[in-house]
């Protein structure tokens, strides 16, 4: 998986490239929601794994 | 007598029919009021003439005993970024419009059930925004206050509605972009269930997230508009009868709100439970995941459509609007992905919030409408961009589909409106209708 920091070190990078210096607060703010949202995903599939109730209660 | 312009679809339908109020004096004193109304910016295009022939069209076949129905002879705006033939649709954007040749499918169900198409209605550049104050037409300001935003992006729609300039207005709604200005400027705004009005012919934000539904007045104003919208019979709705079931979803949706915003929506509550309503509480489980969720998916989709113009006009965009645009094109297919998945898994907790009640009901705005160009309010004494508060309440149910409506809720102690939201179950955007009719009536 590819890292959030890579990620945004890439992204930085590539918008200096560009000629987009002033797009690099948005990807420093965006790279913080992109931690969130991957924390509530690992989150979802821990509670996904968790067995439900009925988990074996029939053959 | 108030003035015909300013009173409901329902009110004037009749009058119509019975042909004591003509289709042609209607739509000439909307237009008037465009004109006196001029300083809210709410119009890019007026189509006077052309609505002036159709009215007077429609005239003629009523009184030939061909009456088709609630819209006949009723003048509606259509924000600036659905295709109306023959005029340019702007997207409120220097970028340059498309030039339409066909109306949209909804503009053209309009048209059937008899509505007069009077203009288009100035926006958010490309619907990216909730202020409406960033467009190439000049900002548009709230009619009650023109230092203050009207909300948007459907914002021109909202005012426009607002002031009786029209009677309705076709509005789109990607993260409460027809909910946000209904609130702002206290009338009705309402998110169908999504796919259920065609999107075809709207210049899209966010194709997963992007639906199309009406800003009223009235929610029988509304429910006209939404089924004539939607190609179905024009017949309106009748408010829900029963001892209804209201959940409230406190978690996320109360922490951060303006003093007098949540007084309005707790002074409906009250009201539900006076009348006879059941209210419950009904927490939507990681709610709180609604903002990135959106994020990673409205920004990379916006990108996608807009992808060659920002290669070949990007100077022609507001900046602010190019650099969120470029900012999409940064994003991670896996990330998509993982938005896509927590979506569905969102999707599922409202369904499960809604299991035992009829709606829920939760603040439709934080705040009253903001000042014009404002980045930052205040809420509940801290500081927080306005885009993130503006959509905290409202686009959740864009990512899952579910129908919303705004309904007015009285107003603050600046006499700016406050507003509640109703939302219902999946697919039963008619039962909404009908339940708002019914708190409509108790506000």
């Amino acid at each position: 998986m590819i890292t959030v920091d890579s990620w945004l070190q890439a992204a930085l990078a590539d918008a200096e490239r560009r000629g987009l210096p002033e797009l690099k607060p948005l990807l420093e703010t965006l790279a913080r929601t992109t931690v969130s949202l991957r924390e509530a995903d690992e989150l979802l599939r821990a509670l996904e794994a968790e067995p439900r109730p009925d988990d074996g209660a029939t053959p | 007598m108030t003035a015909p312009e300013l009173r409901s679809v329902a009110a004037v339908a009749p009058l119509i029919r019975a042909r004591e109020l003509s289709p042609v004096d209607l739509v000439t004193s909307c237009l008037a009021r465009i004109k006196a109304g001029s300083r809210t910016n709410a119009f890019i295009t007026v189509t006077a003439d052309r609505a002036l022939e159709e009215a007077r069209k429609a005239a003629d076949d009523i009184a030939a005993g061909g009456y088709l129905g609630p819209l006949h002879g009723i003048p509606v705006s259509v924000k600036d970024l659905v295709d109306v033939a023959g005029t340019p649709t702007t997207s409120g954007s220097r970028v340059p419009p498309g030039l339409p040749s066909r109306d949209a499918p909804v503009v053209r169900r309009l048209r059937e059930a008899g509505a007069v198409i009077i203009g288009k209605t100035n926006l958010h550049e490309f619907a990216f925004g909730t202020t409406s104050d960033e467009t190439a037409f000049g900002p548009v300001r709230h009619p009650q206050d023109p230092s203050k935003s009207p909300g948007g992006s459907s914002g021109g729609s909202a005012a426009a509605v607002l002031e009786g300039m029209c009677f309705g207005s076709v509005g789109t709604d990607t993260g409460g972009s027809i909910r946000i200005p209904a609130a702002a400027c206290g009338i009705v705004g309402l998110k169908p269930a999504f796919g259920e009005i065609s999107t075809e012919g709207v210049v899209p934000l966010s194709t997963s997230l992007d639906h199309v539904g009406p800003l009223a007045r009235t929610v029988a104003d509304a429910a006209l508009l939404y089924q004539a919208m939607k190609g179905s019979p024009v017949y309106g709705i009748a408010p829900a009868g029963g001892r209804l079931v209201f959940g409230i979803p406190r978690p996320y949706f109360f922490d951060r709100l303006e003093a007098a915003a949540r007084s309005a929506a707790e002074r409906v509550i009250g009201r539900l439970r006076e009348s006879g309503y059941r209210v419950l509480d009904a927490a939507i489980d990681h709610a709180e995941w609604t903002p990135e969720v959106y994020l990673h998916i409205v920004l990379p989709e916006a990108s996608c459509y807009h992808a060659r113009r920002l290669t070949e006009c990007p100077d022609k965009y507001s900046p602010s609007i190019r650099l969120r645009l470029e900012m999409g094109r940064y994003i991670l297919a896996e990330d998509y992905i993982r938005a896509l998945r927590l979506r569905d898994a969102l999707g599922r907790a409202v369904d499960r919030a809604l299991d035992d009640c009829d709606a829920l009901l939760l603040p439709s705005l934080p705040i009253p409408a903001p000042p014009v160009g404002a980045t930052t309010v205040d809420v509940d004494g801290l500081q927080a961009p306005v885009r993130a508060t503006m959509l905290r309440q409202t686009q959740l149910f864009n990512l899952t589909g579910h129908p919303a409506i705004a309904l007015p809720a009285g107003s603050g102690p600046e006499g700016l409106p406050r507003g509640v939201q109703l939302v219902g179950h999946r697919r039963r955007t008619e039962r909404l209708l009908e339940i708002a009719a019914a708190v409509e009536a108790i506000i």
